[in-house]
């Protein structure tokens, strides 16, 4: 296993540099360079010009890349203008809330659409089966930011149940710890729901087909032949099976969620990396563009690795080789 | 020999009768994708002849009935410099599913032709393709859409590029496995023995028994490319207004006056974004039912 892990682990490596590099060349390409803004006013002038000497727009495409490979594994990504900070602080600032956000939109995904694909599963074809694959299609096809505004209006706009814009309301700004986490969390409730809907609608449909498979097994037959309770039959014997693939699902839906993010946070004006990334495109702030690209790649790797260790670890059928 | 591809032919052709003759029988006998359908051809029959039921056009301009709710003149309204709302929905509608439309041959293109020589010749091909595959399908999607947008500016054909550009890994993958499973099957080592051209082997042997897998991916691609592009069109980094796409119409309610007042900005194109994307998937769902004869039950 923990060999497994290791060289899981190194395979990542080529394929974060490929990224990286097809990152860089494509950034590279575009007007105003990465290299003309990356600097620190606040540097002093003899570190000013080694990095001037090393960004130089007028070098090779490859030395460039690997200059600024060695500077960002430094953790130094250049800096952002407009925030008058460096970039890696920026990211660090509101990755918080991305991070927030997709975390509890991922917890209600998962308890709402894991039992409701299981309920669906063993009354397939009944009302509520059908009732439930229904609200999934729906949930599948309605596109966060549409959703998203509806519930804005309905919810926030109209009725005011809820704040219409941002993380914190700004007369809390001197609270202490505890209202501050709830003003936040009170925030986060309408975003949350809207990036989990689509969630719960994956979740339910990959919990019952799976479900389905497993219920059809022979095993099960013979766990009902022995007369064990539907209910010991159910969770105990098939949804420990129905589970493997689920969990692979909570590696691979880590892009989904970030997509979903960046339109949340656009919509509700929250301070995330979604948000923070539009504009970035807007300013042509390419330092930042390239950080987060590189932050966000490192992400979904590591979700893709999650979900390959677990799977091995559920299943104690996979060989790790 | 000559029995033997006698044999053949007539099995070939009474199976593909069948077949696809099957395929329609258990896909009509699903009203719910039958719905789908019909309503998915009315949606695209409005966007291809609007010119012709609308009285205005795409970007006439009046003033002075700029600003007006839905009536028996606007059905939709007119927006803020009195363009008449009900005709620019259908013709977003046309740069909508166009868009998806050619998205999804390019990267079916691009697919298709890499997974089936990647499940064909097997070995270094395949390693080489796969890998490359795995890198394309680690990118964070929206973000590297986003950020090719910024660079290559944004233009209707440059999204179109950089979305199946992006997207053929799927494909790939589905062609390439079902060709991996099909080269084991007796029929395809009786045309090795048989000495057949790869050609002819890859186009008149397997292609055929992949196409079912295809017909249902172009399907289900349709609907996520709906959504794709009318989210980077709704973050203002798709099509640029004035062309107007279901994606950026909706865009005019992150206006907050505009989205608490003024519903026929934004509602429409929503709910038409919501209707095709709900069809296309109910419909890919049916046709994947009903090509799969495992899954009946």
């Amino acid at each position: 296993m923990k060999n497994y892990i290791i060289r899981r682990l190194l395979q990542i490596i080529p394929v974060f540099l490929g990224i990286l590099f097809i990152l860089f060349f494509i950034i590279d390409k575009a007007p105003g360079s990465i290299t003309s803004n990356i600097m620190d006013p606040t540097m002093t002038p003899e570190l000013k010009a080694a990095l001037q000497e090393k960004l130089d727009p007028s070098l090779p495409f490859y030395v460039k890349f690997f200059n600024w490979l060695s500077e960002a594994m430094k953790g130094n990504f250049g800096y952002s203008f407009k925030h008058y900070r460096p970039v890696i602080d920026v990211i660090g600032d509101n990755i918080g809330c991305t991070f927030a956000l997709s975390l509890v939109a991922l917890i209600i995904a998962m308890l709402i659409g894991i039992p409701c694909g299981i309920i669906s599963a063993t009354k397939q074809y009944s009302l509520v089966d059908n009732g439930l694959t229904v609200l999934s299609l729906v949930g599948l096809a309605l596109p966060t930011f549409f959703f998203g505004l509806l519930l804005l209006k309905v919810l926030a706009v109209d009725m005011k149940l809820f704040p219409i814009f941002g993380l914190m309301n700004p007369l809390n700004a001197k609270a202490d710890f505890w209202t501050k986490l709830g003003d936040q969390a009170y925030h986060l409730v309408l975003p949350a729901i809207v990036l989990g809907f689509a969630e719960i609608a994956s979740f339910m449909r990959y919990t019952r087909s799976s479900m389905l498979e497993v219920i059809r097994s022979d095993y099960i037959r013979t766990a009902r032949a022995k007369g064990l309770s539907e209910k010991i039959v159910i969770y105990r014997h098939a949804f420990r099976n129905a589970m493997i693939p689920i969990v692979t699902l909570i590696g691979f839906r880590l892009p989904g969620l970030i997509s979903g993010a960046v339109m949340t946070e656009t919509i509700f004006s929250l301070p995330g990396v979604g948000k923070l990334s539009v504009e970035a495109v807007s300013t042509r702030n390419y330092p930042l563009l390239l950080g987060i690209n590189a932050m966000l790649t490192l992400a979904t790797l590591f979700g893709t690795l999650v979900a390959d260790i677990l799977y091995a670890a559920v299943d104690p059928r996979i060989k790790y080789h | 020999m000559t029995t033997m591809s006698g044999n053949g032919m007539t099995l070939e052709s009474s199976k593909k009768y069948s077949y696809w003759g099957g395929v329609w029988d258990r896909l009509r006998k699903n009203k719910l994708a039958m719905v789908s359908l019909v309503v998915l051809f009315i949606i695209i029959l409005c966007c291809i002849f609007v010119p012709i039921f609308s009285k205005y056009t795409l970007s006439e301009v009046t003033m002075a009935d700029r600003d007006q709710a839905p009536s028996a003149v606007h059905w939709l309204g007119t927006d803020n410099i009195g363009r008449d709302l009900f005709t620019r929905l259908f013709y977003g509608g046309r740069v909508s599913l166009g868009v998806a439309v050619a998205v999804t041959a390019l990267e079916c293109i691009i697919g298709v032709i890499l997974g089936s020589l990647a499940g064909f010749f097997g070995g270094k091909v395949d390693t080489a393709i796969m890998r490359i595959s795995e890198i394309f399908m680690c990118f964070p999607f929206l973000m590297i859409c986003i950020t090719l947008q910024a660079v290559f500016g944004n233009s209707i054909r440059t999204l179109i590029i950089i979305l199946s550009v992006l997207s053929w890994p799927s494909i790939a993958r589905i062609v390439r496995g079902q060709i991996l499973s099909l080269r084991e099957m007796d029929y395809m080592e009786a045309c090795r023995a048989l000495g057949i051209s790869n050609k002819r082997q890859i186009f008149k042997h397997l292609f055929p028994n992949v196409l079912a897998y295809i017909i249902v991916y172009i399907t289900l691609s349709m609907a996520s490319v709906i959504l794709t592009e009318t989210s980077l069109s709704f973050l203002g980094l798709g099509v640029n207004p004035p062309t107007p796409t279901w994606g950026n119409l909706i865009q005019e309610a992150r206006n907050l006056y505009i989205l608490q007042h003024k519903w026929w900005y934004w509602v429409p194109p929503g709910l038409m974004i919501f209707l095709s994307i709900l069809c296309f998937n109910i419909l890919g769902d049916g046709l994947r039912d009903a090509i799969d004869p495992k899954m009946q039950k």
